[in-house]
């Protein structure tokens, strides 16, 4: 009974016990989550459009970031480096349309996806190779994100939230609202989700699928770049970075594949459920479950939701 | 006006590896006439519809639009010049609703700067009425209004055929290919269907080409008819004569040894 009582019971009492560390706590998984939600974002766009899981996704956020942290490291100033790495990514796009989509149209998809393993080698060498390995450090103040932390006195406690977290948030939140009107409201985002059901038929009405494919990788990338910032400026950036693009996975099997409300409130909820998990339940079996918890709820769904929270389902007529 | 020439395939050949898909096919397509493309299975219909509108590219022969003649075309740019199509086996973008996937085929029709159209405001906004409206108008056309906001993969295939026929129309296109538009339709549905082709053919003066097997419709529907077996052209003429052409009866009979 005193384990039940443990699972159960004593997490609640605990988190009314200390309502401010609970709202810390939630705080965390959320600013955590709304990162998920960008990652996840990058690959729901590219799969959305194509119906190819990306697995380059999370390297192509590290080689934003490294690009633009390369360029101001060259004295390039902060914003002007910030449009040459936009650039960048467009000129990535182009050449990822040129020399893999377009030899291999019409090949299965489980060809793109292993040309997209291909993509994030080359790209892990050549970010070496002009970047080097060494980690390196995000200029957040040449880009204007705000440092340091508001302590908010509430709950007869204290509550801090940094405020580069809170621009994370207000950045991603923005992004997330105009990708997901791009999509439904514009002739492109009626192409993009054209072409993601149907080559042939897109090609007949007068679809470009060699443009929709470099808007689609192009606005992949620019989220990248965002998701890359953002994640860079918390901790350093180096190649390890690309590690937390797998937790998009849990994301994207909770939210749906092809869904773009669905990363938000995917990367919401593993974000959050990560860090009440670790803090209220990790205690019990020895703490450290954040980094798994993800992929177990992630299993769950699978099983009874395959086609996750907001996903399109299957619509076959036989 | 019936016989000026809108499109003109000449001496075409087509092969695949060491397959001849089409060999040396030569025809023409007048203004505003319905035109049947028919033969046996695998005698190279569908091949000559995909050439004709950019799939594939021919590699002997030329093809004549409007006057002016081209070997290579990207299916896109066959678009823009107004040639539109529907496929054998419905290719619909079955997530989209009946709206949206007639609305997409106005996408070379709408121009208003994507900013605009997410903010959905001034030029951008009477833009969309103005397709929208369009779009219900065809709606209206194929009697299609009831399914005007479901999914069409979840739709019966005599209904999806008409929504594709829908988009192809939504592009106000001066040819309009037909692969096939009553394949697997009972009797009914048949008619609904020819009743559609003649009055896009009168009402908006729509020049059609169409693959079509059922030999009583082809002769009913079309001005004239071109004959494939083998990827070789056997006959081409009115409907009467191509009837009683020694070459087709025995294509579609077969021959005593």
């Amino acid at each position: 009974m005193d384990i039940l009582y443990r699972i159960f019971i004593d997490p609640f009492v605990q988190m009314g016990g200390a309502p401010d560390l609970l709202v810390q706590t939630l705080w965390e998984g959320l600013v955590g989550g709304v990162l998920y939600a960008l990652i996840a974002l990058g690959f729901v766009l590219i799969f959305k459009a194509s119906g190819v899981f990306n697995f380059a996704q999370g390297i192509m956020m590290v080689f934003a970031a490294l690009t633009l942290v390369g360029l101001t490291e060259k004295g390039v100033p902060a914003p002007l480096a910030l449009l040459l790495t936009i650039g960048v990514m467009y000129l990535l796009a182009v050449a990822v349309e040129r020399f893999v989509l377009r030899p291999l149209v019409n090949q299965p998809d489980i060809m793109l996806f292993m040309a997209t393993f291909g993509l994030t080698y080359v790209l892990i060498g050549v970010g070496e190779l002009i970047f080097g390995g060494n980690p390196k450090k995000m200029p957040t103040d040449a880009l204007f994100l705000p440092s340091g932390a508001i302590d908010l006195k509430i709950l007869g406690g204290l509550v801090s939230l940094q405020k580069l977290d809170i621009a994370a948030a207000v950045i991603a939140s923005v992004m997330v609202a105009g990708l997901a009107i791009f999509f439904q409201r514009t002739r492109i985002g009626r192409a993009l989700r054209a072409v993601a059901d149907d080559h042939q038929a897109a090609l007949s009405v007068g679809i470009s699928l060699n443009q929709i494919w470099i808007i689609v990788w192009f606005t992949a990338g620019v989220v990248a770049l965002a998701t890359g910032i953002m994640w860079g400026a918390r901790s350093d950036v180096s190649f390890a970075l690309q590690v937390i693009s797998l937790k998009a996975l849990p994301v994207l099997i909770l939210g749906g594949f092809t869904s773009v409300p669905g990363a938000i409130v995917g990367g919401l909820i593993i974000g959050v459920g990560e860090k009440l998990g670790e803090f209220y339940w990790g205690p019990l079996i020895g703490g450290g479950i954040e980094s798994w918890l993800a992929y177990a709820i992630a299993l769950a769904f699978l099983l009874f939701r395959p086609q996750g929270l907001f996903g399109e389902k299957i619509i076959e007529r036989i | 006006m019936k016989d000026d020439i809108l499109l003109a395939v000449r001496n075409v050949s087509l092969s695949f590896g060491g397959v001849r898909a089409i060999t040396d096919v030569s025809f023409d397509i007048r203004k505003g006439e319905i035109r049947a493309i028919i033969g046996p299975n695998g005698a190279g219909k569908t091949s000559m519809l995909n050439v004709i509108n950019g799939f594939y590219h021919p590699q002997e022969g030329e093809i004549l639009f409007h006057g002016r003649a081209r070997r290579r075309m990207k299916p896109y740019e066959a678009a823009s010049q107004g040639i539109a199509r529907t496929f054998q086996n419905v290719a619909l973008f079955k997530g989209m609703s009946t709206l949206d996937n007639i609305l997409a085929g106005r996408t070379l029709k709408m121009h208003r700067g994507f900013f605009w159209q997410t903010l959905r405001h001034g030029p951008a906004l009477a833009e969309e009425i103005e397709h929208r409206k369009f779009c219900e108008e065809i709606i209206d056309f194929l009697e299609i209004e009831h399914i005007r906001k479901a999914p069409v993969g979840s739709l019966p295939y005599g209904l999806q055929k008409r929504v594709e026929l829908g988009r192809a129309l939504a592009m106000e296109p001066t040819l309009l290919l037909l692969d096939e538009p009553m394949a697997g339709m009972n009797l009914e549905e048949k008619q609904d269907m020819s009743r559609f082709i003649i009055d896009v053919n009168q009402q908006y003066g729509t020049t059609i080409a169409l693959i079509e097997h059922d030999i009583g419709v082809v002769m009913d529907l079309s001005d004239r008819i071109v004959v494939l077996e083998y990827g070789h052209k056997i006959a081409d003429g009115v409907p009467d004569a191509v009837k009683n052409d020694q070459k087709v009866i025995d294509a579609y009979l077969g021959v005593a040894h």
